[in-house]
C-alpha cells in the first residue's frame, strides 16, 4: 500500500468516506460534536488528497496542459462479468472532482445546524460523496452506472428524513426520476456491451484505453512512441492476463466467419470502437435506426433528467425546495453536473453518428430549457424555487454548449468550399465546462444564501423580503456578489461559460444563438428582481425580523470561499481553462475528425447512388447546406463572426 | 437377460453409484426417523428436537458439498443415478447444497423465533425435512414420475407447514386453500404428464427429446395433425402444475393468502426454498425437452449440423433472419427443410414462459402497491421475483435454439444466481418480521412505523434487504437482474427484447412499494402506543449474518458468479 501509487491515491479518495462513514457506524451515540468534527474532517482530508494532485505531493500528480488521462489505473472486480475497476482523471473529470470535494467541505459547514439524527446523516453524507467522487472517475461503463445508483440511496434519505413539510413526495419523486433514468442507461449499457468488440481497436487505442499500462513521456517523437506502445502491446498479449489470452485466442481466429467479439464495458474503448471507421455500433437496431441511436437517445434521456432539462426536470424544483440547505447545494452544484458530464464523457463519443444526427434535438432542448427555467424563476415567489429554476436555465446553457456540432467553415473565397474546422464547437465544449464549474460555484452560492435568510426568518417568500441590505450588510454584500456571478455578469465567472457557449452557437444556428443571448436578459430579469426584492428596500417587514442577526463565523467560513472563486474564476478563467482545455479539444478534435471520415463517406455513398442523390441530401441535417441558396447564407454567417 | 442379472445391475447400479451421490437426502431420512422416534424413546426425547435437526441439517449440508471442494461444480460430470429416474450434474449439485445450507439457515430461524418449541418440535423439522427432500427430487429429477414425486413430496409437507399454528383461522383457512389449490394443480399435471408419456412413449427425459425429433412436428404441425394439439395441451397441463409451485400468474391466487395466513417463518420456506426448486425444474423440464445432448445416438443429425454451425460464428446477424424465418414458416404452415424437429417445441416453451413470465412480475409489482400486510406485500414481491426469475429459462431455451449453448448455459447461471442471493434477501426479509411479530404482536405495515428510532440496527437492515429486492446496486440484488437482462438481452428475439423491456420497466415499478416500508420505517414518525423492540443478541446476529451477504456480495459478486457459472456449465456438455 504506497500512496505514490495511483490506484491506492485514487481509491483512497473515492473510498474515504465510505470509510469514515464505516467508521462513525460505530461512534456512540450522543456524541454529536464528535461525530461532525470527524465527518469535517474526513471531507477535509479527502479535499487534501484532490489537492495533492495538483502538486505532485505523492507522486501521483495532475499536470496541466496533458490532454490524456492521467493516473489510470485498472483493477479485476467482477472477471465473470467482464467489469473492471478502472478509474482516471482527464481535464473534463478532474476539475468536476476538485469541486466536489470543495463544495463536499462548504457544504458540511453548512448542515452544522442541522441537529435531527447528526449521526445517520453524516454517515449519508459521506457515502453520497464517495458516489459522486467515484462517478467522475470510474472509466468502466458498469463502474460508473454502480456508483451512479450509489448516491440514489443516500440522496433520498437526506432529503425524505432532514427536508421541508413536502420531502417525502419530493424525494419519492427524485428517487423515481432518476431511477428512472438509470434504467434507460441500463438498457444502454447493455446494447452497447453486447455490439461492442475490443479487437477492432489497434495498439495505440488500447494503449488509450488503459487496457495495458504505457507510461506518458514528455519529450518523445511519435515513432518511438509507437515502438514502446507496440512493445508493451506485446508483453500484455503474452502474460498470463485474462483478457489478454481471450483477446489472443480471438485475434487468432483467421476465418472470418468464426470471429468472435470481445465484448467491453471500458467507457474509453467503447469511444474508440465508436469512432471507428466500421463500428458495430452503425449496425440497425429498430425502426431503421442504428443501435449507437438508440444507445445515444436512451443515454441522453437518463442524463437530462439528471441535468435536468425541460420536460424531464419536474422533480428539481420539488427537490430542492424541500431539501435542507446543504443538501440543496451538493444537488445544485455536483449532482446535476453529473448529467452533463455524462453527456460530454459517454454520450457523444461513443455514439457519434447519433449525436450528429440529433445534434439539432439537444441544443433545442437546451434552449427551451434556458428559456423555460428563466420564465418559470420570473413567476416564483418562493426564493429557493426561483433559484432551482434558475438552475434548469443554467444548466440549460451546458446542454447547448456540449449539444454544438458547429464545425463548419465555408471558405469566403472560394464557394461551395468546406473547411473542416473545430475552433467554435471546441469553445461550445469548453464553454458548457466552464459553465457546469462556474455553475457549481454559483448555484451552490445562491442556495446556502437563501438558506442563511431561511434559517434566520424561517419562511422564503420573496414578497415578505426587504430590506435585508440595512439589517445584515455583510451577507448581502456576499450574496449580491454570488447571484450576480449567476447572472453572467462579466468579471465574474458566469459570464465566461454563457458567452463562449452563446458564441460557438451562433456558428451553427443563429436562431437559437439569438435565443440564447436572449435569455440573458430573462437571467438578468429574475435575479435584479430577487435582489431588489430581497436585499434593496427600506427595511424589513416579513416574520421573525427580530432573528434578523448578523452572519456567523460558520457562515462567513462558506460564503467567502465561493465569493473568492466566483472572481477569481471570473477575471482569471485561464486557472481552470489550462486544466480542462487540453482534453477537451482533443475529444472534440478527434470527433471532428470523425465527422470529416463520417461525411466524406456520406458523400462517397451519394455518389455512388447517382439519381437517388435527392433523398440521401434531404436525410443530411439541416445544419449542412445543401442547396446553393442555403450554401451562400451559410457562407455569409461563418463570416460575419469573425469580423 | 435373465431376471437375475437385471436384479444385479440394478442392485450394484444403487448401491455404488446412485447412492452415494444422495447422501443429503438420505442424512436428512434418517434426520427424519430420529425426530419421529424421538417421541417413542425416553432417552431421545430429553434431546431438544431443535438440536437433533441442526445435526441433521449440518450433516446433510457436509454431504452436499461436492466431493473435491465448493470449487470443483464445473468438474461435476454429468450422471443418471437410480436407472435415469434422477440426474446428478452441477445444477443438481449446486440446488443440493443451496437446499441444505437453507435448512440449516431455516433450523437456527426457527429455533430463535420460537415457532418450533419442545412439544411441536417433532412434527415441525419432520414436515420440513420431509419437503426438502422433495425439493431435492425436483432439482434433479430426469423422469416424469420423479417430476410428479417431487412436486408432490414437496408440497404436502407444506400444506401442513401453512396451518402449523396450531388454534389460529387464518392459518388454517390458509393450510386448506393451499391443500386445495394444490390438489387441483397437481390433478392437471398428472393428466398432462400421462398425456405426453403417452404420446412419447417414455417418461424419461432424454428419451423423450429423442421421441421429438423423431415425431417431426413440423411435418405434423404443416399437416395440421391433432396430435400436435394434444401435445401442446399436455405440454400446458404440466405447465399449470409447474406455475403452481412459481406461484406465477395466473396460478398465484393461493400465494398471498397462504403468506398471510401462515407464519412468517414459513413464508419465508415457501418463498425460498420451494420457490428455487420449483425454478430447478422448470429448467429441467424446458432444458430438457428443448435440448438434445449431442452425445445420444438419436438420429437428429441435420438439426446438430445446423446446432454447429450456428455455434461456430453466434454473432452473424444471418441467424437472426434465419431465425425469423422458420418462426415465420411454422405462422404460414409452409413446411420448411431447414426447420430443426425441436424447433416448435422450443419456439413454444419460449413463447409460455416468456409471456407468463412478464405478466407474472407486472402483476405481482402491482398488486404489491395496495398492501397494508407485510407479508402480504412480501407475498406480492415474491411473485414478482418469480416472474423475473423465469425469464433466463425463456432466454435459455431461445439461446439453445440459436445454438449458443454457452450464452445459455450463462442464463441458467443467472438464475442460480438470483436464487442464491434471493435467500439471502428473502430469508432475512422474513426473519426480521418474525422477530417483529414476536416482539410487537403485529405484522402490519405501519405498525413498522419509527422502527428506526427504537430498533436502528434492524430497520438499516431491513432498509438495506428491501432495496436490494428492488436491485439498487451496489447491493447484491442488483447483479443477478442485471444478468438476466443480459441473457434476455443476448436472446435477441423480438418477444425476449420486449420482455427485457418489462423487467427493466418493473424494476423501477417495483420501487414504490418496498421504498414506502423504507419510508415508513425510517422517515415516518412513530405512532402512539406502539410497543417497544426488544431483539436477543442472536436475533440481531441472525439478522446482520442475512444482511451482510446482501452488501458484501453486493460489492463482491465474483466467487459466487463463478459458482453458478461453473455448475451451469454442464448443462450443455
Amino acid at each position: 500500500m504506497n500512496l505514490s501509487d495511483p490506484i491506492v491515491y485514487l481509491s483512497l479518495m473515492v473510498f474515504l468516506p465510505a470509510l469514515g462513514a464505516l467508521a462513525l457506524a460505530f461512534f456512540p451515540r450522543g456524541n454529536e460534536e464528535a461525530i461532525r468534527y470527524t465527518t469535517l474532517a474526513v471531507t477535509i482530508l479527502t479535499f487534501m488528497l484532490s489537492l495533492g494532485l495538483f502538486f505532485d505531493a505523492r507522486g501521483v500528480e495532475f499536470k496541466s496542459g496533458v490532454a490524456e488521462m492521467q493516473d489510470m489505473f485498472s483493477a479485476p472486480w467482477i472477471p465473470s462479468f467482464g467489469i473492471q475497476f478502472l478509474m482516471g482523471l482527464d481535464g473534463i473529470s478532474f476539475p468536476l472532482v476538485v469541486l466536489t470535494t470543495f463544495l463536499s467541505i462548504l457544504a458540511f459547514i453548512a448542515s452544522w445546524s442541522i441537529t435531527k439524527h447528526i449521526k445517520a446523516f453524516c454517515i449519508l453524507y459521506l457515502l453520497l460523496e464517495t458516489g459522486m467522487i467515484g462517478v467522475f472517475m470510474a472509466l468502466d461503463f458498469f463502474l460508473f452506472y454502480v456508483l451512479w445508483e450509489v448516491m440514489l440511496l443516500p440522496m433520498y434519505f437526506l432529503i425524505g428524513v432532514w427536508g421541508g413539510p413536502r420531502k417525502e413526495y419530493a424525494a419519492i419523486k427524485f428517487f423515481l426520476y432518476t431511477l428512472v433514468g438509470s434504467v434507460l442507461m441500463l438498457i444502454a449499457i447493455l446494447m452497447l456491451y453486447f455490439n461492442s468488440d475490443l479487437t477492432l481497436l489497434n495498439d495505440e487505442q488500447l494503449a488509450r484505453a488503459g487496457v495495458f499500462k504505457v507510461e506518458a513521456r514528455a519529450q518523445e517523437t511519435v515513432a518511438e512512441r509507437e515502438a514502446r506502445v507496440k512493445a508493451a502491446a506485446q508483453e500484455w498479449r503474452d502474460s498470463e492476463d485474462a483478457l489478454a489470452m481471450r483477446f489472443k485466442e480471438i485475434t487468432a481466429e483467421t476465418d472470418p466467419a468464426k470471429k468472435r467479439q470481445l465484448h467491453t464495458f471500458n467507457i474509453l474503448a467503447l469511444q474508440h470502437i465508436g469512432q471507428h471507421e466500421d463500428s458495430p455500433f452503425n449496425r440497425e437496431a429498430w425502426l431503421g435506426k442504428s443501435i449507437q441511436w438508440w444507445a445515444f437517445v436512451l443515454l441522453f434521456i437518463g442524463f437530462a433528467i439528471k441535468v435536468p432539462s425541460v420536460p424531464l426536470h419536474t422533480w428539481l424544483p420539488d427537490a430542492h425546495v424541500e431539501a435542507p440547505t446543504p443538501i440543496s447545494m451538493i444537488l445544485a452544484g455536483v449532482l446535476l453536473k453529473m448529467g452533463g458530464y455524462g453527456i460530454l464523457r459517454i454520450c457523444y463519443p461513443i455514439c457519434p453518428a447519433a449525436g450528429y444526427d440529433l445534434a439539432y434535438i439537444v441544443c433545442l432542448v437546451g434552449v427551451v430549457s434556458m428559456v423555460w427555467g428563466a420564465f418559470a424563476a420570473l413567476a416564483q415567489n418562493d426564493f429557493k424555487r426561483m433559484v432551482a429554476y434558475s438552475s434548469v436555465s443554467h444548466m440549460g446553457y451546458v446542454v447547448l454548449g456540449l449539444g454544438v456540432w458547429s464545425l463548419g467553415m465555408w471558405s469566403a473565397t472560394t464557394p461551395g468550399s468546406f473547411t473542416y474546422n473545430a475552433d467554435y464547437w471546441k469553445m461550445g465544449v469548453n464553454g458548457a465546462m466552464f459553465q457546469m464549474i462556474a455553475h457549481g460555484i454559483s448555484s451552490a452560492g445562491m442556495f446556502f444564501c437563501v438558506g442563511v435568510l431561511y434559517d434566520r426568518v424561517h419562511h422564503r417568500n420573496l414578497n415578505e423580503f426587504g430590506g435585508i441590505m440595512a439589517r445584515m450588510p455583510v451577507y448581502s454584500g456576499f450574496a449580491i456578489v454570488i447571484f450576480f456571478a449567476g447572472l453572467g455578469l462579466p468579471g465574474l465567472c458566469g459570464f465566461i461559460g454563457e458567452v463562449f457557449v452563446v458564441l460557438s452557437v451562433w456558428k451553427y444556428s443563429q436562431l437559437l444563438a439569438v435565443i440564447s443571448a436572449a435569455v440573458v436578459i430573462l437571467t438578468a430579469a429574475y435575479i435584479l428582481w430577487a435582489i431588489q426584492r430581497v436585499y434593496l428596500g427600506a427595511e424589513y417587514k416579513g416574520p421573525h425580523g427580530e432573528a434578523l442577526t448578523p452572519m456567523l463565523p460558520r457562515e462567513f467560513a462558506i460564503a467567502v470561499p465561493l465569493t473568492v472563486f466566483a472572481i477569481i474564476l471570473g477575471v482569471y478563467p485561464q486557472a481552470l481553462l489550462n486544466y480542462m482545455q487540453p482534453s477537451v479539444d482533443q475529444q472534440v478534435q478527434q470527433l471532428a475528425d470523425w465527422t470529416e471520415r463520417f461525411d466524406a463517406s456520406r458523400e462517397a455513398l451519394k455518389k455512388s447512388l447517382g439519381e437517388e442523390e435527392e433523398q440521401v441530401a434531404l436525410a443530411v441535417p439541416a445544419s449542412l447546406p445543401t442547396t446553393p441558396a442555403a450554401l451562400k447564407t451559410s457562407i455569409e454567417s461563418s463570416a460575419r463572426p469573425a469580423q | 437377460m435373465n431376471l437375475h442379472t437385471l436384479i444385479d445391475s440394478l442392485i450394484s447400479d444403487t448401491l455404488q453409484k446412485s447412492l452415494p451421490l444422495f447422501g443429503p437426502e438420505l442424512v436428512l431420512c434418517a434426520t427424519i426417523v430420529v425426530l419421529l422416534l424421538a417421541r417413542v424413546l425416553p432417552l431421545l426425547d430429553r434431546i431438544p428436537p431443535v438440536v437433533i435437526a441442526f445435526v441433521g441439517a449440518v450433516a446433510a449440508l457436509i454431504a452436499a458439498v461436492p466431493q473435491e471442494g465448493l470449487a470443483s461444480f464445473g468438474g461435476i460430470q454429468s450422471q443418471e443415478i437410480f436407472t435415469g429416474m434422477l440426474v446428478y450434474d452441477g445444477l443438481t449439485a449446486y440446488f443440493k447444497l443451496f437446499l441444505m445450507a437453507f435448512a440449516v439457515l431455516f433450523v437456527i430461524l426457527s429455533h430463535l423465533t420460537g415457532i418450533a418449541d419442545r412439544d411441536d418440535g417433532q412434527d415441525y423439522f419432520s414436515l420440513v425435512f420431509g419437503a426438502t427432500i422433495g425439493m431435492c427430487i425436483m432439482v434433479s429429477s430426469n423422469h416424469l414420475l420423479t417430476m410428479f414425486l417431487g412436486v408432490e413430496m414437496a408440497s404436502v409437507p407444506s400444506y401442513v407447514l401453512a396451518g402449523i399454528v396450531k388454534g389460529r383461522r387464518r392459518s388454517s383457512e390458509a393450510a386448506l386453500k393451499y391443500a386445495v389449490y394444490g390438489a387441483g394443480a397437481a390433478g392437471v399435471m398428472l393428466y398432462g404428464t400421462s398425456l405426453l408419456a403417452g404420446l412419447l412413449g417414455s417418461a424419461h427425459f432424454p428419451t423423450m427429446v429423442g421421441r421429438l425429433v423423431e415425431f417431426d412436428l413440423p411435418t405434423r404441425i404443416a399437416d395440421r395433425e391433432l396430435t400436435v394439439m394434444v401435445l401442446a395441451l399436455a405440454g400446458l397441463m404440466v405447465g399449470v402444475g409447474l406455475a403452481f409451485k412459481l406461484s406465477a400468474v395466473p396460478f398465484h391466487f393461493w400465494c398471498p393468502d397462504v403468506f398471510e395466513g401462515a407464519s412468517a417463518e414459513v413464508g419465508g420456506f415457501l418463498s425460498v426454498a420451494s420457490k428455487a426448486a420449483a425454478l430447478a425444474l422448470l429448467v429441467r423440464v424446458a432444458i430438457g425437452m428443448t435440448y438434445e445432448h449431442p452425445t445420444s445416438d438419436k438420429l437428429g443429425s441435420p438439426p446438430r449440423d445446423v446446432a454447429a454451425i450456428q455455434q461456430s460464428h453466434p454473432e452473424l446477424p444471418v441467424q437472426f433472419v434465419a431465425q425469423q424465418r422458420s418462426t415465420d414458416d411454422e405462422s404460414t404452415s409452409d413446411p420448411a427443410a431447414e426447420e430443426g424437429p425441436l424447433d416448435p417445441v422450443r419456439s413454444f416453451v419460449v413463447t409460455l414462459i416468456g409471456i407468463v413470465s412478464i405478466v407474472t412480475c407486472t402483476f405481482g409489482n402491482l398488486a404489491a402497491y395496495g398492501q397494508r400486510n407485510i407479508k402480504r406485500m412480501l407475498a406480492y414481491s415474491t411473485i414478482a421475483h418469480a416472474g423475473f426469475m423465469m425469464m433466463p429459462v425463456a432466454a435459455a431455451v431461445a439461446l439453445v435454439g440459436m445454438g449458443k449453448t454457452a450464452a445459455a448455459s450463462e442464463a441458467i447461471a443467472a438464475l442460480m444466481l438470483y436464487a442464491t442471493i434471493y435467500l439471502f434477501m428473502n430469508l432475512g426479509a422474513f426473519a426480521i418480521i418474525a422477530f417483529m411479530r414476536n416482539s410487537m404482536q403485529s405484522e402490519e405495515i405501519k405498525d413498522y412505523s419509527g422502527l428506526i428510532g427504537r430498533s436502528p440496527l434492524i430497520a438499516v437492515a431491513f432498509t438495506v434487504i428491501l432495496f436490494s429486492l428492488v436491485g439498487l446496486p451496489p447491493l447484491a440484488g442488483f447483479w443477478p437482474k442485471l444478468r438476466v437482462l443480459q441473457a434476455l438481452f443476448e436472446a435477441n428475439s423480438p418477444l425476449l427484447m420486449f420482455v427485457m423491456v418489462a423487467a427493466a420497466a418493473n424494476t423501477a415499478l417495483s420501487l414504490v412499494y418496498y421504498l414506502r416500508v423504507a419510508k415508513t420505517m425510517c422517515i415516518d414518525r412513530e405512532a402512539d402506543g406502539t410497543r417497544p423492540v426488544a431483539l436477543g443478541f442472536l436475533q440481531t446476529a441472525f439478522v446482520l449474518a442475512m444482511a451482510l451477504p446482501v452488501v458484501l456480495y453486493g460489492l463482491d459478486p465474483e466467487r459466487i458468479a463463478r459458482w453458478t457459472q461453473q455448475a451451469a456449465s454442464g448443462l450443455f456438455q
